[in-house]
């Protein structure tokens, strides 16, 4: 596929995922105003910190009075995800130069994650996979700020927002990446081991048991694959 | 001006997760590492989907029939399992959570 080809594909490919993300951006910019955020930092968190669940949060810590080393560590374990993302498409991009790997790398959200992974899975052998990932990313950074502008300029028109519960949709967007993904026993298993460790632990300060879970989560699967290749063996 | 360094500073440690590994083009993963990686989205993401539906405030449980982010997003699960369709599960799972709340009484309006 040609570049251009890719870059619309990945745009069109992330249209789900900007569902997904809208009513959670909308929040954003309508909530980080009672924070203490004027509108430009408002907006300017979203162009430069690019981070949904991380910049909920510091607004959440920052309406509770939370000094800046809190939010700090909180952003950092919170997006510690973003390493194992990272590490994980890293083999596909570490050919290309580093103009490309430094902006790839900061519109590497958990959504552009979950769509690129697939792209590179696929078998072809398109020198321009990219171009794609660069579409996937700057679909989701045009609807994050869209959204919180929107928030921001229409938000106090809705009386509670922030009880509407559009938080869910994050929710609704994760269970649509993980379920499909859950094909095999290695896969349900690392799903509910993540599971009971997360809801196990998370009264964990500074979200730490996001970490926790992922890291049982993966162990229990590596384990489980490693048993059921072993079973294999055996049998042929 | 405080706002402006804790932007700043939320801007260097999200930039640096991100772009931890690609930092290094010449790494290569041990296998073991390969194949952990394989279990990345699943664990993470499930993480923090469940206790979104169990504990939706982070703090209490709320495992009664009136907490939508519970009902809603067992409906969402079997959505995405019946249809494997991204656009059915997110729209379908937020028109039922918006359904339930309304039905539920929890909408603000």
């Amino acid at each position: 596929m040609s570049r251009q080809h890719e870059l619309f594909q990945g745009l069109r490919d992330m249209l789900p995922m900007l569902l997904g993300a809208m009513p959670f951006g909308i929040i954003y910019g309508s909530l980080a105003g009672a924070a203490g955020l004027t509108p430009w930092q408002t907006l300017g968190m979203s162009v430069l910190v690019f981070a949904g669940s991380a910049q909920f949060i510091a607004i959440s810590l920052l309406g509770g009075g939370a000094t800046l080393a809190v939010v700090w560590l909180t952003t950092l374990v919170v997006n510690l995800r973003h390493a194992l993302y990272s590490a994980t498409l890293q083999p596909f991009v570490r050919h290309l130069p580093k103009r490309w790997r430094v902006p790839l790398a900061f519109w590497l959200t958990d959504e552009a994650f979950a769509v690129v992974q697939h792209r590179y899975a696929e078998t072809d052998a398109s020198p321009h996979k990219h171009w794609y990932f660069l579409g996937a990313g700057l679909a989701m950074y045009g609807n994050w700020l869209a959204c919180t502008l929107i928030g921001l300029v229409f938000g106090q028109a809705v009386p509670n927002i922030g009880e509407w519960g559009l938080d869910f949709a994050m929710l609704a967007t994760f269970i649509g990446i993980v379920v499909p993904m859950l094909r095999n026993r290695p896969q349900v298993a690392a799903a509910l081991v993540a599971a009971g460790v997360a809801v196990a632990c998370h009264d964990l300060p500074y979200k730490l048991g996001l970490m926790a879970a992922a890291f049982a989560g993966i162990v229990v699967g590596v384990v489980l694959e490693r048993r059921y290749r072993l079973l294999q063996d055996e049998v042929f | 001006m405080e706002n402006w360094i804790l932007i700043l500073g939320m801007l260097a440690i999200t930039f640096a997760t991100r772009y931890s590994l690609f930092a290094f083009p010449d790494l290569r993963f041990p296998p073991l590492v390969r194949q952990g990686l394989h279990y990345v989205p699943t664990a993470v993401l499930t993480a923090i989907v469940v206790p979104g539906m169990l504990l939706p405030d982070g703090k209490t449980w709320a495992l009664s029939p009136d907490n939508a982010y519970l009902l809603a997003g067992l409906i969402t699960i079997a959505i995405a399992a019946v249809t494997r369709h991204l656009l059915a599960t997110i729209g379908g799972g937020m028109l039922a959570f918006f359904l339930l709340r309304l039905w539920l009484g929890q909408m603000p309006i």
